[in-house]
């Protein structure tokens, strides 16, 4: 085979294994949709959507109180992921050469790695010990924490690779540093650094573990800051694991509206973003 | 953005009805899974005679019961293994040990062609030493004549997760096999020897059903509502004693006699007849001396309740109604909490 | 270098420094604090065992004998397989979804790889008990004697064990690595692929030098995956067979230290069991610690042979370059 043909072969084997990758991820995708579905959503009905839960053993039960908690305290954490985030990887991008920004890249991966149940417990010891009261807010923070390095790290790797033009010539026009970052440079980056924001919020929505010792859960309404909280995963998790077919059945529609809430976010996040994308002048 | 004007909207109105929810007394509890199912039935339906009293209790662990109830992060504790000295040492306050039902363990097996199966402590222990591998082996072949036994190897399935389940499974098994005692000992968590690890009851009793020739241990209910076959466990009488309602409340009235005053007691393996030996309390914790006196009157209030009328809730979710002596003297001990 | 302190000096925006440089600290002291935390609530475990917890293999807490070691292995084996199926697939996700993807079809697919993103953790783990460790037991029950004779596959065929939880881990390890991969391909300048189209490269080539362009940004997004294998927690406790064995076999049961942590935390109560446990996760920590060095190391080497115009300790914009 002439050598032409044979890296002509080779591109296509590539490509082939491409397609096939996309394939092999949308099978378990697929396959586990199918099953939360087939679960739940034969329990999806009003009352999974304005009632609290009941016993086991009484029809009717919800999860109203876990789907608002759910929402405030991912809320909670995305009011105080984003910023730190983006403003520290803002600062890793932009800074690049500095000590500082190495440090705060290591520390960023690091703090990927940390299983969820240690960042519970670590803000366990921090908000909830002193006060000696679970709160909605502990909840928010924990999972705010499980979010930062996500946000960081991809705010920071695509705004590398914004070409240095761009931020050059908004310098060069006059804008200070912090102008010419928030005006030009982090919009160029924005579809991106929201996927960044979407991969935190899906991270933190199916975890159960810092929840459990931060914003505990509340078998009542309560959408007090200062006060345990329901939210789904916690839920799901403690019908999940007793031993009654109805619960079960309630743990899978709980699931499902989970994966669906998740689901919109990243839609309206990607909606918003090609919207914005067409504003800008030149795209 | 939508999620934070929902937030917004849904905290505006929770403020507006707040005015009404002042006056409900709000109790936190946590601890042990086991009893969650018989709790939230029990605090539902004592919010139906009391209306504003909102008792909320989550499962995070009889461990983590202990620990937040030493740390008064929350109003009252469960667990399913009573405190051990050093951990009442530990807590602020003299913390009071209530039991309030009772719960079973069963030997679950996956078994082709086979139902009821015998078993023995001592036979069960070396199942889950190692010794026994075979399901036909002999020692269990004796216990069973006339059953068709599969010449496969024995899967050991336990918890992986620490659980007053293992705890209990545990402290049967200690009693009748020294050699467990010695080895492994007696814990939430212990060091198998063999198996695999399933987290949670549900966890065990999926690794059960799905492999065949595998063994394992779970709470009556988890037995019943998956439909594993469980078998049955000889008793100090050498009665062979199938777990039930029954048998199981049975055995805490067999150890009614040697009761300590601080309800602190192991039943397993309790002397009589129709007892079912691999039974347990479960407990409620709460200090002698509370600090909030508003939830205190509630919760006692609560207590007295649940020892009584709250018993006929029981069997139906599988677990067994404490026997009428030990409600007697529960309820002459709740008179030490101080209002 | 030099143009970078020029640029401060210059164009020094000291407020923007100081606001997003003062965050920057913040993400520093939380993992600061986590590990002097992780570090204090192990004490008791430090004093007794000393280093010697890395190297031993018991986990015995009813004697009080704890050792890290199985679960150390366990981690390290179960997301380095992870990591060596998820990231050609990821990749393969990314590079189809930036390059070779027709227009209309980049954003559904790219949505439907995020969607692997939202499931939560437990979903996996039922689905896994479920649908995986049954296709995983047939797998290994019809496995030729060949393979069975090897270390990698011996063992009873359980369904649950080291195979299992690192698929599971794969499956939710991709949608992390591939879609910043795919950020980070898509913003490579369009440049770039056209001056290797224009000297006669085929697809894959010209692929290639997108690749290596974007090639520290590809590294983030595997150690982004990476990190995330080794901090799961709940499918891999529901699929791993939760035995603490140091086993090269796939099939055998193993033991993670996220899984153990999690499963015994609520129910430990005395000290030195509490201690011990934390100890696992300053461990874990450690470790995680230990593999970003060695990333860094990577990126550091792959930075050096870039020319020392576009050398920065990232990726380099090119607008001089191509």
């Amino acid at each position: 085979m002439t050598r032409d043909a044979q890296r002509r072969l080779l591109s296509l084997a590539v490509t082939s294994f491409c397609g096939l990758s996309v394939v092999i991820a949308l099978v378990p995708l697929a396959m586990i949709l199918f099953f939360v579905l087939s679960q739940g959503l034969g329990s999806l009905n009003l009352d999974f959507f304005t009632h609290m839960p009941l016993p086991v053993g009484e029809a009717g039960g919800g999860m109203a109180n876990a789907i608002a908690g759910s929402l405030i305290v991912t809320g909670l954490g995305a009011l105080f992921a984003i910023p730190v985030g983006l403003l520290a990887g803002i600062y890793a991008a932009e800074f690049a050469g500095s000590r500082l920004a190495s440090a705060v890249r290591f520390a960023a991966d690091t703090l990927n790695g940390v299983p969820s149940i240690v960042i519970g417990v670590f803000v366990y010891g921090l908000v909830v010990l002193p006060i000696k009261q679970f709160t909605a807010v502990a909840g928010g923070v924990a999972l705010g924490i499980m979010m930062v390095p996500i946000i960081a790290r991809t705010t920071e790797e695509l705004l590398l690779l914004v070409p240095g033009g761009l931020r050059e010539g908004a310098l060069a026009l006059g804008a200070t540093r912090g102008r010419a970052i928030f005006t030009v440079v982090l919009p160029a980056a924005f579809p991106g650094i929201v996927t960044g924001i979407m991969l935190a919020l899906a991270r933190i929505a199916g975890e159960t573990a810092p929840l459990l010792f931060t914003a505990f859960n509340n078998r009542f309404w309560s959408t007090r800051l200062d006060q345990p909280i329901a939210t789904l995963t916690v839920q799901v998790y403690t019908y999940a694991i007793s031993p009654y077919e109805d619960w079960h059945r309630q743990a899978w529609a709980g699931a499902l509206v989970l994966v669906s809430l998740v689901l919109s976010c990243s839609v309206l996040a990607r909606v918003a973003t090609r919207r914005l994308e067409r504003m800008q002048v030149g795209r | 953005m939508s999620r934070k004007s929902f937030a917004v909207l849904a905290t505006a109105v929770a403020m507006a009805t707040s005015v009404v929810a002042q006056q409900n007394v709000h109790i936190n509890g946590a601890g042990a899974t086991f009893p969650y199912p018989i709790y939230s039935k029990w605090f539902a339906e004592y919010a139906k005679l009391h209306e504003n009293a909102q008792i909320n209790y989550q499962s995070i662990g009889s461990g983590g019961g202990i620990r937040q109830v030493t740390a008064q992060t929350v109003f009252f504790g469960a667990t399913d293994g009573p405190m051990t000295p050093e951990q009442l040492l530990a807590a602020p306050g003299k913390i009071l040990h209530f039991p309030t039902v009772l719960g079973a363990v069963v030997p679950v097996y996956n078994v082709e062609g086979v139902s009821e199966l015998k078993f023995t402590g001592p036979v069960l222990a070396d199942i889950f030493l190692g010794k026994i591998t075979k399901w036909n082996d002999p020692a269990i072949a004796k216990l069973n004549p006339g059953v068709n036994l599969p010449v496969a190897d024995i899967t050991v399935a336990h918890r992986s997760d620490g659980s007053g389940t293992t705890y209990i499974f545990v402290d049967y098994l200690a009693k009748l096999s020294s050699e467990w005692k010695e080895k492994v000992g007696i814990a939430t968590s212990v060091n198998w020897p063999v198996g695999v690890g399933g987290k949670g009851n549900e966890g065990v009793a999926g690794l059960v059903k799905q492999t065949p020739g595998a063994i394992g241990y779970v709470e009556l209910i988890y037995a019943l509502q998956n439909k594993i076959s469980y078998g049955t466990v000889q008793n100090s009488a050498g009665e062979f004693v199938r777990a039930s309602v029954e048998s199981v409340t049975a055995c805490a009235a067999a150890a009614v006699k040697s009761m300590p005053k601080d309800f602190r007691v192991s039943i397993t393996n309790a002397p009589g007849t129709g007892v079912y030996p691999i039974s347990s309390f479960t407990w409620l914790l709460v200090y002698e001396n509370p600090k909030d006196k508003v939830q205190a009157k509630v919760f006692v209030d609560f207590m007295k309740w649940a020892l009584t009328d709250g018993q006929k809730f029981a069997p139906e979710l599988g677990y067994a109604p404490l026997p009428a002596e030990i409600v007697k003297l529960e309820m002459a001990a709740i008179s030490q909490i101080k209002l | 270098m030099a143009g970078t302190r020029a640029r401060v000096r210059i164009g020094g925006d000291l407020g923007f420094r100081l606001l997003t440089g003062g965050f920057a600290v913040l993400v520093i002291v939380i993992v600061i604090g986590i590990g002097f935390e992780l570090w204090r609530q192990s004490q008791l475990s430090i004093q007794k065992f000393g280093f010697g917890f890395w190297a031993t293999k018991t986990w015995d807490p009813v004697s009080g004998d704890f050792g890290a070691l199985p679960f150390i292995w366990g981690t390290l084996y179960s997301s380095i397989l992870a990591l060596l199926i998820s990231t050609p697939v990821a990749l393969g996700i990314a590079i189809f979804l930036s390059e070779l993807a027709p227009n209309w079809l980049k954003q559904p697919l790219g949505f439907l790889t995020e969607l692997l993103a939202a499931i939560p953790s437990i979903v996996y783990g039922l689905w896994g008990i479920f649908v995986l460790v049954p296709w995983v037991r047939t797998l290994q029950l019809h496995m030729p004697a060949l393979l069975k004779a090897t270390p990698f596959f011996s063992g009873p065929p359980l369904g649950v064990g080291m195979l299992s939880a690192a698929l599971i881990l794969a499956v939710m390890v991709i949608p992390f690595s591939s879609s910043v991969a795919r950020e980070v391909l898509k913003a490579v300048p369009v440049a770039q692929r056209e001056a290797a189209y224009a000297l006669g490269a085929t697809q894959w080539e010209a692929i290639r030098a997108a690749l290596f362009y974007a090639r520290t940004g590809i590294i983030g997004a595997v150690m982004l995956g990476f990190g995330r294998a080794l901090g799961e927690t709940m499918a891999v406790t529901m699929l791993i067979g939760n035995n603490p064995q140091i086993s090269w076999s796939l099939n055998a049961p193993q033991y993670t230290m996220a899984a153990v942590l999690a499963n015994e935390f609520t129910e430990a109560s005395d000290e030195l069991y509490l201690h011990a446990l934390i100890e696992i996760g300053l461990v874990l920590f450690i470790i995680t610690l230990f593999v970003n060095v060695l990333s860094r190391l990577l990126i550091w080497s792959m930075a050096r042979s870039m020319s020392p115009k576009a050398r920065r300790v990232v990726a380099a914009p090119a607008s001089e370059a191509a």
